[in-house]
Protein backbone atom coordinates (compact mmCIF):
# COMPACT_ATOMS: atom_id res chain seq x y z
CA UNK A 1 0.00 0.00 0.00
CA UNK A 2 1.75 3.53 -0.97
CA UNK A 3 1.56 6.22 1.46
CA UNK A 4 0.16 8.65 -0.75
CA UNK A 5 -1.61 7.06 -4.03
CA UNK A 6 -2.76 9.97 -6.74
CA UNK A 7 -4.35 8.97 -9.67
CA UNK A 8 -5.10 11.02 -12.42
CA UNK A 9 -5.97 14.21 -10.53
CA UNK A 10 -6.49 17.53 -13.12
CA UNK A 11 -7.51 20.55 -10.96
CA UNK A 12 -9.13 23.66 -12.50
CA UNK A 13 -9.24 27.45 -10.84
CA UNK A 14 -11.92 28.40 -12.72
CA UNK A 15 -10.25 28.65 -16.56
CA UNK A 16 -6.91 28.37 -15.59
CA UNK A 17 -5.83 24.59 -14.76
CA UNK A 18 -3.40 23.85 -12.56
CA UNK A 19 -2.88 20.20 -12.23
CA UNK A 20 -3.51 17.80 -15.63
CA UNK A 21 -3.85 14.53 -14.80
CA UNK A 22 -1.27 13.87 -12.60
CA UNK A 23 -0.80 10.36 -11.71
CA UNK A 24 1.66 9.45 -8.59
CA UNK A 25 2.79 6.95 -5.87
CA UNK A 26 4.84 7.19 -2.83
CA UNK A 27 5.76 3.84 -0.84
CA UNK A 28 5.97 4.53 2.48
CA UNK A 29 9.21 5.62 4.37
CA UNK A 30 10.38 7.73 1.25
CA UNK A 31 11.70 10.89 1.19
CA UNK A 32 9.84 12.68 -1.82
CA UNK A 33 11.06 15.60 -3.52
CA UNK A 34 8.54 17.33 -5.64
CA UNK A 35 10.59 19.98 -7.63
CA UNK A 36 9.11 22.51 -10.15
CA UNK A 37 9.08 26.37 -10.43
CA UNK A 38 6.23 28.63 -8.79
CA UNK A 39 3.27 28.23 -10.44
CA UNK A 40 4.00 24.57 -11.34
CA UNK A 41 1.46 23.21 -9.42
CA UNK A 42 3.01 21.80 -6.39
CA UNK A 43 0.91 23.87 -3.90
CA UNK A 44 -2.07 22.96 -5.49
CA UNK A 45 -1.16 19.50 -4.88
CA UNK A 46 -0.36 19.98 -0.87
CA UNK A 47 -3.78 21.73 -0.67
CA UNK A 48 -5.83 18.60 -2.30
CA UNK A 49 -3.74 15.86 -0.51
CA UNK A 50 -4.17 18.26 2.96
CA UNK A 51 -8.23 18.01 2.31
CA UNK A 52 -8.37 21.61 1.61
CA UNK A 53 -9.41 21.49 -1.74
CA UNK A 54 -11.50 18.92 -3.44
CA UNK A 55 -9.20 17.79 -7.20
CA UNK A 56 -11.95 18.47 -10.28
CA UNK A 57 -10.98 15.10 -11.52
CA UNK A 58 -9.37 11.84 -10.13
CA UNK A 59 -8.61 10.57 -6.45
CA UNK A 60 -6.15 11.10 -3.90
CA UNK A 61 -5.24 8.76 -0.96
CA UNK A 62 -3.39 8.92 2.10
CA UNK A 63 -2.44 5.69 3.69
CA UNK A 64 -5.27 4.35 1.30
CA UNK A 65 -8.00 6.88 2.80
CA UNK A 66 -9.69 9.40 -0.13
CA UNK A 67 -8.80 13.10 0.57
CA UNK A 68 -12.26 13.46 -0.19
CA UNK A 69 -14.20 10.97 0.93
CA UNK A 70 -12.97 11.31 4.33
CA UNK A 71 -11.52 14.32 5.34
CA UNK A 72 -11.09 13.56 9.14
CA UNK A 73 -9.65 10.22 8.68
CA UNK A 74 -6.58 11.43 5.97
CA UNK A 75 -6.16 14.43 8.73
CA UNK A 76 -5.47 11.99 12.10
CA UNK A 77 -2.46 10.65 9.35
CA UNK A 78 -1.12 13.73 8.08
CA UNK A 79 1.18 16.35 8.91
CA UNK A 80 1.61 19.73 7.37
CA UNK A 81 4.31 22.41 7.44
CA UNK A 82 3.55 25.52 5.29
CA UNK A 83 5.47 27.78 4.00
CA UNK A 84 5.13 30.29 6.30
CA UNK A 85 5.63 28.97 10.04
CA UNK A 86 2.62 28.31 11.49
CA UNK A 87 3.59 29.57 14.87
CA UNK A 88 1.95 32.25 17.29
CA UNK A 89 4.50 34.85 17.54
CA UNK A 90 3.29 36.21 21.15
CA UNK A 91 3.18 32.83 22.62
CA UNK A 92 5.65 30.73 23.78
CA UNK A 93 7.34 28.05 21.87
CA UNK A 94 5.59 25.39 24.37
CA UNK A 95 2.37 27.35 24.30
CA UNK A 96 2.71 27.01 20.58
CA UNK A 97 3.57 23.30 20.14
CA UNK A 98 0.27 22.60 23.36
CA UNK A 99 -2.16 24.60 21.35
CA UNK A 100 -1.52 22.69 18.31
CA UNK A 101 -1.31 19.34 20.08
CA UNK A 102 -5.09 20.18 21.99
CA UNK A 103 -5.98 20.61 17.97
CA UNK A 104 -5.31 16.73 17.63
CA UNK A 105 -6.91 15.73 21.16
CA UNK A 106 -3.49 15.46 22.55
CA UNK A 107 -3.38 16.97 26.19
CA UNK A 108 -1.63 16.35 29.82
CA UNK A 109 1.37 13.97 30.09
CA UNK A 110 0.87 12.05 26.57
CA UNK A 111 1.44 15.91 24.97
CA UNK A 112 3.77 17.09 26.96
CA UNK A 113 6.82 13.71 26.69
CA UNK A 114 5.65 14.27 22.69
CA UNK A 115 6.18 17.64 23.43
CA UNK A 116 9.76 17.04 25.20
CA UNK A 117 10.86 14.73 22.99
CA UNK A 118 10.38 16.78 19.91
CA UNK A 119 12.54 19.68 21.02
CA UNK A 120 15.01 17.49 22.09
CA UNK A 121 14.88 15.83 18.52
CA UNK A 122 15.10 19.46 16.75
CA UNK A 123 17.13 21.35 19.19
CA UNK A 124 14.73 23.79 20.51
CA UNK A 125 14.36 21.78 24.00
CA UNK A 126 16.14 24.89 25.85
CA UNK A 127 14.01 27.42 24.00
CA UNK A 128 10.56 25.85 25.64
CA UNK A 129 9.70 29.25 27.42
CA UNK A 130 10.72 31.89 25.27
CA UNK A 131 8.23 33.32 23.17
CA UNK A 132 8.66 33.18 18.75
CA UNK A 133 9.48 36.25 18.22
CA UNK A 134 13.11 36.22 20.18
CA UNK A 135 13.53 32.97 18.18
CA UNK A 136 15.73 32.94 14.67
CA UNK A 137 14.21 31.72 11.35
CA UNK A 138 15.89 28.73 11.64
CA UNK A 139 14.72 27.66 15.37
CA UNK A 140 11.28 29.09 13.99
CA UNK A 141 11.54 26.73 10.93
CA UNK A 142 13.04 23.77 13.42
CA UNK A 143 9.80 24.72 15.98
CA UNK A 144 7.28 24.24 13.55
CA UNK A 145 8.46 21.08 12.41
CA UNK A 146 8.12 19.61 15.11
CA UNK A 147 4.66 21.78 15.57
CA UNK A 148 3.46 18.99 12.25
CA UNK A 149 4.26 16.30 13.65
CA UNK A 150 2.99 16.04 17.12
CA UNK A 151 0.42 13.77 16.27
CA UNK A 152 3.16 10.99 14.88
CA UNK A 153 1.48 11.87 11.61
CA UNK A 154 2.39 8.91 8.66
CA UNK A 155 2.64 11.27 6.06
CA UNK A 156 4.41 14.73 6.21
CA UNK A 157 3.69 17.16 3.12
CA UNK A 158 6.35 20.28 3.42
CA UNK A 159 5.95 23.11 0.95
CA UNK A 160 8.91 25.10 0.59
CA UNK A 161 10.01 24.38 4.19
CA UNK A 162 13.19 26.73 3.63
CA UNK A 163 11.81 29.62 2.40
CA UNK A 164 13.95 32.21 3.66
CA UNK A 165 16.73 30.30 5.48
CA UNK A 166 20.34 31.14 5.13
CA UNK A 167 22.54 28.68 3.97
CA UNK A 168 23.48 26.98 7.84
CA UNK A 169 20.03 26.94 8.70
CA UNK A 170 18.92 25.19 5.80
CA UNK A 171 21.26 22.46 6.30
CA UNK A 172 20.77 22.04 9.55
CA UNK A 173 16.92 21.98 9.20
CA UNK A 174 17.89 18.91 6.40
CA UNK A 175 19.71 17.45 9.25
CA UNK A 176 16.97 17.45 11.51
CA UNK A 177 14.52 15.50 8.49
CA UNK A 178 17.13 13.12 8.56
CA UNK A 179 17.07 12.58 12.29
CA UNK A 180 12.66 12.13 12.05
CA UNK A 181 13.35 9.76 9.29
CA UNK A 182 15.81 7.70 11.29
CA UNK A 183 13.92 8.59 14.24
CA UNK A 184 9.93 7.83 12.78
CA UNK A 185 9.98 6.38 9.52
CA UNK A 186 7.72 9.52 8.85
CA UNK A 187 6.92 9.43 4.81
CA UNK A 188 8.12 12.69 3.89
CA UNK A 189 6.95 15.05 0.95
CA UNK A 190 8.99 17.96 -0.02
CA UNK A 191 7.98 20.52 -2.02
CA UNK A 192 10.77 22.53 -3.54
CA UNK A 193 12.49 24.54 -6.37
CA UNK A 194 15.62 24.46 -5.15
CA UNK A 195 18.26 21.49 -7.12
CA UNK A 196 20.09 20.70 -4.10
CA UNK A 197 17.18 20.12 -2.21
CA UNK A 198 15.83 18.30 -4.43
CA UNK A 199 18.89 16.07 -4.72
CA UNK A 200 19.14 15.06 -0.97
CA UNK A 201 15.53 13.29 -1.44
CA UNK A 202 15.31 9.30 -2.06
CA UNK A 203 12.98 9.59 -5.74
CA UNK A 204 12.06 13.36 -7.10
CA UNK A 205 8.81 14.62 -9.03
CA UNK A 206 9.18 17.19 -11.41
CA UNK A 207 5.93 19.45 -12.00
CA UNK A 208 6.13 21.29 -14.63
CA UNK A 209 2.56 23.93 -15.45
CA UNK A 210 0.84 21.24 -13.79
CA UNK A 211 1.93 18.53 -15.48
CA UNK A 212 4.57 15.53 -14.01
CA UNK A 213 6.97 15.70 -16.03
CA UNK A 214 9.62 13.36 -15.06
CA UNK A 215 9.69 10.95 -12.00
CA UNK A 216 12.62 8.89 -10.66
CA UNK A 217 15.52 8.68 -8.07
CA UNK A 218 17.64 11.41 -9.09
CA UNK A 219 20.80 9.46 -10.09
CA UNK A 220 18.20 7.51 -13.20
CA UNK A 221 16.94 11.10 -14.21
CA UNK A 222 20.33 12.18 -14.42
CA UNK A 223 22.09 9.19 -15.77
CA UNK A 224 19.31 9.07 -18.26
CA UNK A 225 21.26 12.34 -19.41
CA UNK A 226 24.11 10.69 -20.31
CA UNK A 227 27.17 10.53 -17.49
CA UNK A 228 30.38 12.95 -17.70
CA UNK A 229 29.49 15.30 -20.54
CA UNK A 230 30.92 17.92 -22.30
CA UNK A 231 29.08 20.84 -22.14
CA UNK A 232 29.59 24.23 -24.75
CA UNK A 233 27.35 27.65 -24.03
CA UNK A 234 26.77 29.43 -27.27
CA UNK A 235 24.37 31.67 -28.60
CA UNK A 236 22.57 29.51 -31.03
CA UNK A 237 22.57 25.96 -29.25
CA UNK A 238 20.76 23.92 -32.53
CA UNK A 239 22.99 25.76 -35.09
CA UNK A 240 25.72 24.52 -33.25
CA UNK A 241 24.70 21.10 -32.22
CA UNK A 242 23.95 20.85 -36.26
CA UNK A 243 27.44 21.88 -37.50
CA UNK A 244 29.22 19.08 -34.46
CA UNK A 245 26.91 16.83 -35.81
CA UNK A 246 27.61 17.23 -39.87
CA UNK A 247 31.26 17.49 -38.90
CA UNK A 248 32.29 15.07 -36.09
CA UNK A 249 30.89 11.36 -35.45
CA UNK A 250 29.10 12.16 -31.92
CA UNK A 251 26.01 11.82 -29.54
CA UNK A 252 25.24 15.45 -29.77
CA UNK A 253 22.07 17.39 -28.49
CA UNK A 254 20.69 20.72 -26.90
CA UNK A 255 19.90 20.68 -23.58
CA UNK A 256 18.16 24.24 -22.18
CA UNK A 257 20.91 26.66 -23.92
CA UNK A 258 23.58 24.92 -24.10
CA UNK A 259 25.13 22.07 -26.62
CA UNK A 260 25.47 18.95 -24.92
CA UNK A 261 27.92 16.20 -26.16
CA UNK A 262 27.97 12.45 -24.33
CA UNK A 263 31.45 10.77 -24.95
CA UNK A 264 33.89 8.57 -22.96
CA UNK A 265 36.72 10.92 -22.89
CA UNK A 266 35.10 14.04 -23.46
CA UNK A 267 38.27 16.87 -22.32
CA UNK A 268 39.94 14.96 -25.17
CA UNK A 269 37.62 16.23 -27.62
CA UNK A 270 38.06 20.16 -26.95
CA UNK A 271 40.92 20.75 -28.92
CA UNK A 272 39.13 19.77 -32.02
CA UNK A 273 36.37 21.50 -31.90
CA UNK A 274 37.97 24.85 -30.80
CA UNK A 275 39.59 24.43 -33.80
CA UNK A 276 36.31 24.08 -35.67
CA UNK A 277 33.84 26.47 -33.98
CA UNK A 278 36.17 28.52 -31.62
CA UNK A 279 33.99 31.93 -32.76
CA UNK A 280 30.92 30.29 -31.89
CA UNK A 281 31.89 28.62 -28.62
CA UNK A 282 31.69 31.11 -24.88
CA UNK A 283 32.71 28.53 -22.79
CA UNK A 284 33.19 24.77 -22.43
CA UNK A 285 32.39 22.63 -19.05
CA UNK A 286 32.70 19.04 -18.75
CA UNK A 287 30.63 17.93 -15.71
CA UNK A 288 27.47 15.52 -15.03
CA UNK A 289 24.26 16.07 -16.04
CA UNK A 290 22.15 18.15 -13.03
CA UNK A 291 18.53 17.92 -11.82
CA UNK A 292 18.27 21.60 -13.94
CA UNK A 293 19.38 19.46 -17.07
CA UNK A 294 16.89 17.40 -16.43
CA UNK A 295 14.24 19.67 -16.12
CA UNK A 296 14.96 21.65 -18.89
CA UNK A 297 14.93 18.26 -21.10
CA UNK A 298 11.66 17.37 -19.78
CA UNK A 299 9.31 20.91 -19.31
CA UNK A 300 10.82 22.14 -22.59
CA UNK A 301 12.38 25.46 -21.09
CA UNK A 302 14.47 26.80 -18.41
CA UNK A 303 13.57 26.71 -14.88
CA UNK A 304 13.14 30.42 -14.86
CA UNK A 305 10.72 29.61 -17.51
CA UNK A 306 12.45 31.15 -20.09
CA UNK A 307 11.91 28.58 -23.49
CA UNK A 308 14.92 26.95 -24.84
CA UNK A 309 16.52 27.61 -28.34
CA UNK A 310 14.06 27.70 -31.21
CA UNK A 311 13.83 23.95 -31.93
CA UNK A 312 12.02 22.28 -29.09
CA UNK A 313 14.41 20.58 -26.53
CA UNK A 314 15.35 17.23 -27.55
CA UNK A 315 14.32 14.09 -25.53
CA UNK A 316 17.11 11.64 -24.31
CA UNK A 317 18.91 9.93 -27.15
CA UNK A 318 18.64 6.30 -25.70
CA UNK B 1 -9.01 9.29 18.61
CA UNK B 2 -11.97 7.60 17.25
CA UNK B 3 -14.17 10.77 17.25
CA UNK B 4 -12.94 14.17 16.57
CA UNK B 5 -11.46 16.06 19.47
CA UNK B 6 -13.53 19.08 20.53
CA UNK B 7 -13.02 19.95 24.30
CA UNK B 8 -8.94 20.14 23.81
CA UNK B 9 -9.45 22.39 20.59
CA UNK B 10 -12.04 24.72 22.00
CA UNK B 11 -10.15 24.79 24.83
CA UNK B 12 -6.74 25.54 23.04
CA UNK B 13 -8.50 28.12 21.18
CA UNK B 14 -9.80 30.12 24.16
CA UNK B 15 -6.91 30.12 26.03
CA UNK B 16 -4.92 31.22 23.12
CA UNK B 17 -7.64 34.43 22.56
CA UNK B 18 -6.66 35.16 26.15
CA UNK B 19 -3.32 34.46 26.35
CA UNK B 20 -2.45 37.28 23.23
CA UNK B 21 -4.65 39.72 24.66
CA UNK B 22 -2.95 39.74 28.16
CA UNK B 23 0.33 39.67 26.84
CA UNK B 24 -0.42 43.02 24.51
CA UNK B 25 -0.38 45.92 27.02
CA UNK B 26 -1.40 48.23 24.27
CA UNK B 27 -4.43 46.16 23.87
CA UNK B 28 -5.53 46.02 27.85
CA UNK B 29 -5.33 50.23 27.50
CA UNK B 30 -6.70 51.32 24.89
CA UNK B 31 -9.59 48.81 25.87
CA UNK B 32 -10.53 50.36 28.33
CA UNK B 33 -9.30 54.27 27.80
CA UNK B 34 -11.20 54.89 24.60
CA UNK B 35 -14.72 53.60 25.64
CA UNK B 36 -14.20 55.74 29.00
CA UNK B 37 -12.99 58.93 26.90
CA UNK B 38 -16.46 58.04 24.87
CA UNK B 39 -18.12 58.50 27.45
CA UNK B 40 -16.88 61.11 29.34
CA UNK B 41 -16.52 63.31 26.27
CA UNK B 42 -19.90 62.78 24.94
CA UNK B 43 -21.77 62.67 28.63
CA UNK B 44 -19.81 65.89 29.96
CA UNK B 45 -20.69 67.42 26.42
CA UNK B 46 -24.46 67.04 26.09
CA UNK B 47 -25.26 67.22 29.68
CA UNK B 48 -26.71 70.48 29.85
CA UNK B 49 -28.71 70.53 26.67
CA UNK B 50 -29.95 66.39 26.71
CA UNK B 51 -33.60 66.26 28.28
CA UNK B 52 -35.53 62.79 28.19
CA UNK B 53 -38.51 63.03 26.50
CA UNK B 54 -40.75 60.83 29.14
CA UNK B 55 -41.39 63.33 31.92
CA UNK B 56 -41.24 61.12 34.55
CA UNK B 57 -37.81 60.22 33.37
CA UNK B 58 -36.48 64.24 33.62
CA UNK B 59 -34.16 63.68 36.43
CA UNK B 60 -32.07 61.63 34.45
CA UNK B 61 -28.66 63.21 32.95
CA UNK B 62 -27.15 62.34 29.55
CA UNK B 63 -23.86 60.78 31.37
CA UNK B 64 -26.54 58.47 33.45
CA UNK B 65 -28.36 58.07 30.18
CA UNK B 66 -25.44 57.04 27.80
CA UNK B 67 -24.10 54.57 30.23
CA UNK B 68 -25.69 51.55 29.40
CA UNK B 69 -24.67 52.66 25.32
CA UNK B 70 -21.67 52.59 26.34
CA UNK B 71 -21.50 49.11 28.26
CA UNK B 72 -22.70 48.27 24.25
CA UNK B 73 -20.12 49.94 22.56
CA UNK B 74 -17.18 47.89 24.95
CA UNK B 75 -19.38 45.04 23.80
CA UNK B 76 -19.52 45.67 19.82
CA UNK B 77 -16.03 47.10 19.00
CA UNK B 78 -14.48 44.57 21.66
CA UNK B 79 -15.86 41.18 20.32
CA UNK B 80 -15.74 42.10 16.64
CA UNK B 81 -12.18 43.21 16.73
CA UNK B 82 -10.82 40.19 18.41
CA UNK B 83 -11.68 37.92 15.39
CA UNK B 84 -9.41 40.63 13.43
CA UNK B 85 -6.35 38.37 13.50
CA UNK B 86 -8.64 35.78 11.30
CA UNK B 87 -8.18 38.12 8.39
CA UNK B 88 -4.10 37.31 8.55
CA UNK B 89 -4.14 34.28 10.11
CA UNK B 90 -6.35 32.61 7.12
CA UNK B 91 -3.97 33.19 4.68
CA UNK B 92 -0.88 32.51 6.45
CA UNK B 93 0.01 28.97 8.00
CA UNK B 94 -1.08 29.50 11.70
CA UNK B 95 -5.05 29.09 10.80
CA UNK B 96 -4.69 26.51 7.71
CA UNK B 97 -2.30 24.64 10.32
CA UNK B 98 -5.89 24.17 12.24
CA UNK B 99 -7.74 23.83 9.07
CA UNK B 100 -5.68 20.54 8.30
CA UNK B 101 -6.23 19.01 12.08
CA UNK B 102 -8.99 16.78 12.74
CA UNK B 103 -10.64 18.96 14.93
CA UNK B 104 -13.96 19.91 13.44
CA UNK B 105 -14.40 23.37 12.07
CA UNK B 106 -17.22 24.44 14.00
CA UNK B 107 -14.98 23.56 16.99
CA UNK B 108 -12.91 26.48 15.74
CA UNK B 109 -15.44 29.06 15.09
CA UNK B 110 -16.51 28.41 18.93
CA UNK B 111 -13.14 28.35 20.51
CA UNK B 112 -12.55 31.68 18.74
CA UNK B 113 -15.78 33.22 19.62
CA UNK B 114 -15.92 31.72 23.63
CA UNK B 115 -12.23 33.98 23.41
CA UNK B 116 -13.47 36.80 22.12
CA UNK B 117 -16.47 36.98 24.17
CA UNK B 118 -14.55 36.48 27.16
CA UNK B 119 -12.23 39.39 27.00
CA UNK B 120 -15.60 41.71 25.70
CA UNK B 121 -17.15 40.60 28.50
CA UNK B 122 -14.46 41.16 30.96
CA UNK B 123 -14.18 44.73 29.90
CA UNK B 124 -17.80 45.99 30.06
CA UNK B 125 -17.46 44.37 33.60
CA UNK B 126 -14.70 46.49 34.70
CA UNK B 127 -16.92 49.37 32.91
CA UNK B 128 -19.90 48.59 35.00
CA UNK B 129 -17.67 48.83 38.34
CA UNK B 130 -18.23 53.25 37.24
CA UNK B 131 -21.90 53.06 37.47
CA UNK B 132 -22.13 54.38 41.06
CA UNK B 133 -20.40 57.55 39.68
CA UNK B 134 -23.91 57.98 38.58
CA UNK B 135 -25.82 57.75 41.14
CA UNK B 136 -26.97 53.79 40.92
CA UNK B 137 -25.24 51.51 43.20
CA UNK B 138 -23.75 48.17 42.02
CA UNK B 139 -25.74 44.97 43.59
CA UNK B 140 -25.80 41.01 42.96
CA UNK B 141 -28.51 41.18 40.55
CA UNK B 142 -27.70 44.21 38.16
CA UNK B 143 -24.44 42.60 37.78
CA UNK B 144 -26.04 39.25 36.73
CA UNK B 145 -28.34 40.68 34.66
CA UNK B 146 -25.41 42.74 32.88
CA UNK B 147 -23.74 39.80 32.34
CA UNK B 148 -26.21 37.91 30.58
CA UNK B 149 -26.89 40.73 28.57
CA UNK B 150 -23.39 40.99 27.74
CA UNK B 151 -22.75 37.18 27.13
CA UNK B 152 -25.40 36.93 24.67
CA UNK B 153 -24.60 40.15 22.91
CA UNK B 154 -20.39 39.39 22.42
CA UNK B 155 -21.31 35.79 21.51
CA UNK B 156 -23.59 37.81 18.72
CA UNK B 157 -20.71 39.84 17.45
CA UNK B 158 -17.58 37.77 17.57
CA UNK B 159 -19.74 35.52 15.38
CA UNK B 160 -20.28 38.30 13.23
CA UNK B 161 -16.77 39.50 13.10
CA UNK B 162 -15.43 35.76 12.23
CA UNK B 163 -17.84 35.67 9.36
CA UNK B 164 -16.96 38.77 8.05
CA UNK B 165 -13.57 38.27 8.27
CA UNK B 166 -13.58 35.04 7.08
CA UNK B 167 -14.26 36.55 3.55
CA UNK B 168 -11.77 39.48 3.95
CA UNK B 169 -8.28 39.71 2.32
CA UNK B 170 -7.03 42.47 4.14
CA UNK B 171 -7.37 44.17 7.97
CA UNK B 172 -7.76 47.54 6.44
CA UNK B 173 -10.84 45.72 3.98
CA UNK B 174 -12.32 44.62 7.60
CA UNK B 175 -12.11 47.82 9.66
CA UNK B 176 -13.51 49.45 7.02
CA UNK B 177 -16.91 47.11 6.43
CA UNK B 178 -16.94 46.73 10.47
CA UNK B 179 -16.81 50.92 11.20
CA UNK B 180 -19.78 50.83 8.44
CA UNK B 181 -21.87 48.49 10.17
CA UNK B 182 -21.12 48.85 13.95
CA UNK B 183 -21.55 52.69 14.15
CA UNK B 184 -25.15 53.03 12.70
CA UNK B 185 -26.13 49.60 14.73
CA UNK B 186 -25.07 51.49 17.78
CA UNK B 187 -26.23 54.86 17.15
CA UNK B 188 -29.34 53.33 15.96
CA UNK B 189 -30.28 51.39 19.11
CA UNK B 190 -31.33 53.95 21.41
CA UNK B 191 -27.56 54.00 23.20
CA UNK B 192 -26.86 57.24 21.93
CA UNK B 193 -30.18 59.29 22.10
CA UNK B 194 -33.78 57.49 22.97
CA UNK B 195 -36.29 56.31 20.24
CA UNK B 196 -39.12 58.05 21.98
CA UNK B 197 -37.73 61.13 20.77
CA UNK B 198 -36.55 60.06 17.46
CA UNK B 199 -38.99 60.48 14.14
CA UNK B 200 -41.54 57.79 13.39
CA UNK B 201 -39.25 56.15 10.62
CA UNK B 202 -35.83 56.16 12.70
CA UNK B 203 -38.27 54.42 15.42
CA UNK B 204 -39.06 51.51 13.16
CA UNK B 205 -35.64 51.25 11.87
CA UNK B 206 -34.60 51.07 15.92
CA UNK B 207 -37.34 48.61 16.68
CA UNK B 208 -35.59 46.19 13.98
CA UNK B 209 -31.92 46.53 15.03
CA UNK B 210 -31.39 43.64 17.03
CA UNK B 211 -28.79 45.85 19.08
CA UNK B 212 -31.72 48.13 20.54
CA UNK B 213 -32.85 44.86 22.08
CA UNK B 214 -29.76 44.23 24.00
CA UNK B 215 -29.05 47.93 24.82
CA UNK B 216 -32.70 48.41 26.31
CA UNK B 217 -31.90 45.32 28.38
CA UNK B 218 -28.51 46.51 29.86
CA UNK B 219 -30.82 50.06 30.36
CA UNK B 220 -33.65 47.70 32.57
CA UNK B 221 -30.39 45.33 34.05
CA UNK B 222 -28.73 49.14 35.48
CA UNK B 223 -31.77 49.88 37.16
CA UNK B 224 -33.56 46.55 38.33
CA UNK B 225 -35.75 46.17 40.10
CA UNK B 226 -37.00 49.33 38.98
CA UNK B 227 -36.40 49.32 35.57
CA UNK B 228 -38.14 52.06 33.39
CA UNK B 229 -40.62 51.68 31.20
CA UNK B 230 -39.34 49.90 27.41
CA UNK B 231 -40.84 48.92 24.48
CA UNK B 232 -39.64 45.41 25.39
CA UNK B 233 -39.69 43.63 28.95
CA UNK B 234 -36.09 42.25 29.70
CA UNK B 235 -36.66 38.62 29.07
CA UNK B 236 -37.96 39.80 25.63
CA UNK B 237 -34.93 41.52 24.60
CA UNK B 238 -32.76 39.17 26.42
CA UNK B 239 -34.41 35.93 24.09
CA UNK B 240 -34.07 38.26 20.74
CA UNK B 241 -30.59 38.97 21.96
CA UNK B 242 -30.05 34.78 22.38
CA UNK B 243 -32.08 34.02 19.50
CA UNK B 244 -29.40 37.33 17.07
CA UNK B 245 -26.39 35.01 18.95
CA UNK B 246 -27.41 31.61 18.12
CA UNK B 247 -28.60 32.38 14.29
CA UNK B 248 -24.93 34.60 13.95
CA UNK B 249 -23.27 31.52 15.07
CA UNK B 250 -24.69 29.20 12.46
CA UNK B 251 -24.19 31.17 9.80
CA UNK B 252 -20.20 31.65 11.38
CA UNK B 253 -19.67 27.30 11.65
CA UNK B 254 -21.29 27.13 8.46
CA UNK B 255 -19.03 30.22 6.47
CA UNK B 256 -16.01 28.32 7.99
CA UNK B 257 -16.92 25.18 6.16
CA UNK B 258 -16.64 26.28 3.06
CA UNK B 259 -13.65 25.35 0.95
CA UNK B 260 -10.96 27.77 1.35
CA UNK B 261 -9.72 27.53 -2.14
CA UNK B 262 -11.77 27.09 -5.68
Amino acid sequence: MPAVDIQQVTHRYGDHVALRDVTLTVAPGTLFGLLGPNGGGKTTLFRILSTLLTPSEGTARVQDLDVTARPDAVRRHLGVVFQEPALDESLTVAENLRYHGALYGLHGTTLTARLQHLAGVFGVADRLGDRVQTLSGGLRRRTDLARGLLHRPDVLLLDEPTTGLDPAARHAFWQALARLRQAEGTTLLVATHLMDEAERCDEVGILDRGRLVAHGTPDALKTALGGETLWLETADAATLRDRVAARFDLDVRVIGEAVQISHPEAHDLLPALYDAFGPQIDSATVRRPTLEDVFMVHAGHTFEGRTTSSTPALQPAS
Amino acid sequence: MSSAPVVQPVAALWKREILKFVRDRSRLVGALAQPLGFWLLLGLGFQGTFRMPQAEAAGIGYMEFLFPGIVALILLFTAVFTTISVVEERQRGFLQAALVAPAPRWALVLGNTLGGTTLAVLQALLFLLLLPLVGLPLSLTRVALVLLVSVTTALAFTALGFIIAWRMETTRGFHAVMNLLLLPMWLLSGAAFPAEGASVILRWIMRLNPVSYAVSALRQAIYWPDPPTAFAPFGLCLAISAAFALALLGVAAWTVRRPLYG
